[in-house]
This record gives structure tokens, C-alpha cells and sequence, in this order.
């Protein structure tokens, strides 16, 4: 019997843990192109939460009655009719946004999140886990997104969410506002995370070795620390 | 050369034996043993870089001719703010300091001379740091980095400050803040065309460096008779320029002469001082030949068909990324060992 994680779990470890743009590196295509303004952002990653929670909660309900063979397929066309939702209210609702995102509200379907869930938890997993899992990567990506965006903004219009931040002595930086400063904020972006990362291994790491030495065991080895995740 | 290298690995692997003999079995020994290349050579970093400041006075006194004394700010910020910008890394990054070997502030000094005049002093040292920072540093440092340090900060601020970067001062005595297009500008926007002479002596509007092709020329033909450049790659930039804008010449006499495409822009600072970089040049002689015929046939490409006037910054910076490739294209071949024997 697999080990049961908490509920919560499910939810929080979406968030950072395995966060789809900094550590699985997934949905890169909406996450470089739209990422312009902070609402673009916002918006894409709440069309994509959208269709996630919906596809991963119906797959997870059919997940038995799929045949192996066929359930990428099944699971598009379950995925595609969400985003179909999704287009066609934002059309009808949000038509300055639906214009700004462009094709990339239909190109949700292709979204490696989403197919990535489905394939990864939802047909493997209850639906009130699926959702939860669901929720918090569709979470985790509306952090990334928000940040990238705002970021991106900032520098590039002086604007964050419409409103003037930076005064108007402040040339914005065109490059920010075009594709390469997508992938520079990006890059730089998971540079510092990973950074972080490493800095709090090594800190976790340096603490354990420490733990051993006090008790006076013997020389700690590398199962110990690969154990320990560290 | 070759046998001495054999008899000294001959050397130390005696050596070795002759102390693993006398060792006990427990005990670990560490051998100072380096890798290649053994060879050593009487140019230092530092005394390299100071040779390129060298050769760049020339063109420094030109721009400070042409374009006015005030122009010397434009090279302290982007000096400082490179030096500056290692320092603050390496200390970050908890690494040796190197900012004394001059290659920082070689890269602002370069930055700085591919400027356009009365360039804003801020974005000037938002080149400088990106120049360093993400050029070079975030590669790991000097001789990691796979692009120019110089040309990543000028492209950066190509595409960050795109009207700031073409706006250029006319050059001479003239009034202040008072704008004219650039040779090539000229050409693209309004077909008129500069003569060779004012081009050859630098009296017109472009970059502070790249005016005066006199001035450029007696830097690098400096740097070449000293050695630190070699004239493979200036000369093969020169001759593919020389052929193919000839090619498009002959193809359409409305297209500017190959002569002028030479001294017009930046064409010659780059085939001096940029695309010779030790680091993002490729270091075999036939890789030389084909890394500047390249550089010309893609900056002819742009400058003829391109939206912008100039290319050779992203022609330089576009080879620079072929480096590693045309390296392992151009292996020479193990001395002494068939060929077949290579391949396999």
C-alpha cells in the first residue's frame, strides 16, 4: 500500500515544491508570451487553473473506465472542451483580454501542465486528491506567472496592473516588454530560485553533518544525506 | 615541442612509480599534477588587456576629437560600473577578485566606444552592468562566457532604449544636440551616399570608436604586430566583405561599393577589437578563416536586406554562438596517427 499523504499536502506542495514553471519547467510557451502585463498573467493563469481543476477532476472520475491505450487522446478531448468553455466566455465577457491573449487561451489544450496532471496524478488518484493537486498547481503557476508579469511590467511600462509605479524620469526598458526580456526575467528568475535552493540545502546539509559529529558517531555517510534530500 | 611533452610525461609517470613504492599502503598521497596546456606563454592576462587599452587610445582621441571632451564621462561610468559590477559578484559569489586584470574594464572601455555620442549616463551604466553580469559573469567568469561581454551590453541596450541608441550627434564643432544619421542610416533611409575620405578620418555621425577608421586601423594593426590579435580574422572578415558585398555589387549597382562597406559603421572596430576576443573566437587557423567569412556574410545580409542600418554587432554576437562548433569542425588531426584511426 502507498504511503497517504496529507490532504493538504496535496495542495501545498503545488505552490513551491514542484511549482510548474521553476521546478517542473512546464507551460513555458504561456508563461514567456503572455507574461507582458501583470493582468495577462493573471488572467492566463486563471483560465489555466480553470481548465485544470475541471479536466483533472472529470479524468480522475473516468480513470477506470479509459482504456490505456487511448487516454491521451480521451484526455485532450476532455481537456479541449474546458478550454472551448473557457474561450468562449472570455470572448463574451472579457473581450479586451480575450484580444491581448490571442491564440494562447486556445492553446491551452496543448498546455504540458494540464496533459502533465492528468497523466501524472489525476488518473491515478481519487477526484478530491486530483482537485487539490490540481488547485495548488494551478496556484503555484498563478505565482509565477503574477511575479514574471509584474516584474516585466514594471521595468518595461513604468505600470503594474495599470497603475504608475515608477516615476516618468524613469526610461522604461523596451527589451522587457519584447521576447528576449521574457526569457531573461525567466532566466534570472529560476537562476535566484535555484540559488535559494541550494543555499538551504547546504545550510541543512552543514547542520545534519554537524548533529553527527556532536553525538560522536561515526563519519556520516552518503545514504544519510541522500536520506535526508540534501 | 611534442617529444619534450613525452619525456615529461615520461617523467612524472617515474616519478610516480618511484614513490608509490615507498609509501604505505593506508596513507593517501596527492601529486601536483596539472592538466594541459603545459605551455606557457610571456603574455598575462592583465598585460593583454592593458596592450587592447593601448591600442584603443587612438580611437579613444578621435571620439574625444570629434564628438567633444564631455564624452569622456560615457567611458568613466562604463568603466566603473564594469569594474564595479565584478567586484560585487565575485564577492558575492564568494570568488577570487580579478578585477586588476583590466578584462572588466577593457569590456566597459569597449562598451563605452560603441556607444553613440552623448549617450544618457544611466543607460550607460545599465549597459555596463549587464555587460558584466549577464555577459560575463554568469557564465562563471572570464574565458567561460560564449558571447562578447561588450556586444551583450550593447545589444541589450539596442533592445531596452532602441530611439536613445540611434539618436547620434553630429560630430566636429558643430552646435550641440544637433542630430545627422550615420553613413550607412544615410544610405538605408535617404540614399545619400558619405565619400571614403571623411569615413577614413572619422568627421561623421556614428559611435564614439567606430568614426574613424584611421584611428581604429593603427590600434589594430598595433595589436597585431604585437601578437595579441591575429590577423586571420580581420583579414578574412575584410575579404568576405570585399566578395560578397561585391557579389551584390555587381548584382546591383545600387547597392553600395564593397570599399564603402568596409570603412562605413562599425565594421572595422569590430574586425579589430571585437570579434578577435580570445574568448569567443574560435581558436584553430581554418576556424578563424570561416568565423569572419561568416561575420560578413551575415552582416552584408543584414545591412542590405535587414530593417536596421547596421548589423555588425549582431553578426559578431550571431558567430560567436557557431564558435564551439566551427572549434570541433576544425580539429586538426592527432599528429602521427592515421586518420581512420581519429574517426572511429
Amino acid at each position: 500500500m502507498k504511503k497517504q499523504v496529507p490532504l493538504l499536502r496535496e495542495f501545498t506542495k503545488g505552490l513551491w515544491e514542484i511549482n510548474p514553471t521553476f521546478k517542473q519547467i512546464l507551460g513555458m510557451c504561456p508563461t514567456l508570451a503572455v507574461t507582458v502585463s501583470a493582468i495577462n498573467g493573471i488572467a492566463m493563469a486563471l483560465a489555466t487553473t480553470f481548465v485544470l481543476v475541471f479536466s483533472s477532476l472529470m479524468i480522475s472520475l473516468v480513470r477506470k473506465l479509459i482504456p490505456n491505450q487511448v487516454r491521451i487522446a480521451s484526455y485532450i478531448v476532455i481537456i479541449a472542451t474546458f478550454v472551448t468553455i473557457v474561450d468562449l466566455v472570455m470572448k463574451a465577457q472579457f473581450v479586451e483580454l480575450s484580444k491581448a491573449l490571442g491564440p494562447f487561451i486556445p492553446l491551452i489544450v496543448v498546455n504540458c501542465i494540464i496533459l502533465g496532471r492528468a497523466e501524472a496524478f489525476a488518473s491515478k488518484n481519487g477526484p478530491l486528491r486530483s482537485v487539490l493537486d490540481a488547485l495548488g498547481n494551478g496556484a503555484g503557476f498563478f505565482i509565477s506567472l503574477f511575479v514574471l508579469g509584474s516584474i516585466r511590467e514594471i521595468i518595461g511600462s513604468r505600470t503594474i496592473l495599470g497603475y504608475q509605479v515608477l516615476p516618468n524620469g524613469f526610461e522604461p526598458w523596451l527589451i522587457m516588454i519584447l521576447p528576449a526580456g521574457a526569457f531573461l526575467a525567466l532566466g534570472l528568475l529560476m537562476g535566484f530560485a535555484n540559488l535559494y535552493i541550494e543555499r538551504k540545502k547546504n545550510l541543512v546539509r552543514e547542520s545534519l553533518i554537524a548533529q553527527y559529529k556532536r553525538v560522536g558517531r561515526e563519519e556520516i555517510t552518503d545514504e544519510v544525506l541522500k536520506e535526508a534530500g540534501v | 615541442m611534442i617529444v619534450n611533452l613525452w619525456q615529461a610525461q615520461v617523467e612524472v609517470k617515474r616519478k610516480n612509480m618511484e614513490t608509490t613504492t615507498t609509501i604505505e599502503p593506508k596513507q593517501k598521497v596527492y601529486f601536483d599534477l596539472t592538466t594541459s596546456p603545459h605551455l606557457h606563454s610571456r603574455w598575462t592576462t592583465s598585460k593583454v588587456m592593458w596592450f587592447v587599452v593601448a591600442a584603443l587610445v587612438p580611437s579613444i582621441a578621435a571620439a574625444l576629437t570629434f564628438f567633444g571632451w564631455t564624452q569622456i564621462f560615457i567611458i568613466i561610468v562604463a568603466v566603473a560600473f564594469s569594474v564595479g559590477t565584478e567586484i560585487s559578484i565575485q564577492t558575492i559569489r564568494k570568488k577570487q577578485i580579478t578585477w586588476f586584470d583590466g578584462s572588466a574594464a577593457l569590456t566597459g572601455l569597449l562598451l563605452a566606444l560603441t556607444l553613440p555620442p552623448n549617450f544618457s549616463l544611466s543607460a550607460t551604466a545599465i549597459g555596463a552592468i549587464v555587460a558584466i553580469g549577464l555577459g560575463k559573469q554568469i557564465f562563471g567568469g572570464l574565458g567561460y562566457n560564449i558571447f562578447n561581454p561588450a556586444l551583450v551590453g550593447r545589444a541589450f541596450l539596442q533592445a531596452a532604449f532602441p530611439v536613445q541608441i540611434t539618436t547620434w550627434t553630429k560630430p566636429n564643432f558643430a552646435v550641440d544636440s544637433v542630430t545627422s544619421a550615420t553613413p550607412l542610416a544615410a544610405l538605408k533611409f535617404d540614399k545619400i551616399f558619405t565619400d571614403t575620405a571623411s569615413m577614413t578620418i572619422g568627421n561623421i555621425g556614428g559611435s564614439l570608436g567606430e568614426t574613424s577608421a584611421i584611428a581604429v586601423l593603427i590600434g589594430g594593426i598595433f595589436l597585431i604586430a604585437v601578437g595579441i590579435v591575429n590577423w586571420r580574422i580581420p583579414l578574412s572578415m575584410i575579404i568576405g566583405m570585399l566578395v560578397f558585398g561585391g557579389i551584390f555589387w555587381l548584382i546591383d549597382p545600387q547597392n553600395p561599393t564593397p570599399v564603402f562597406h568596409i570603412f562605413a559603421g562599425s565594421f572595422l572596430f569590430g574586425a579589430m577589437f571585437m570579434a578577435t576576443d580570445w574568448v569567443t573566437s574560435p581558436i584553430t587557423n581554418k576556424g578563424m578563416w570561416i568565423f569572419g567569412f561568416g561575420i560578413s556574410l551575415v552582416l552584408i545580409v543584414i545591412r542590405i536586406y535587414g530593417g536596421l542600418p547596421e548589423g555588425v554587432m549582431y553578426s559578431i554576437l550571431f558567430m560567436n554562438g557557431f564558435v564551439p562548433l566551427v572549434n570541433r569542425y576544425t580539429k586538426p588531426t592527432i599528429f602521427g596517427v592515421a586518420k581512420e584511426a581519429v574517426k572511429k
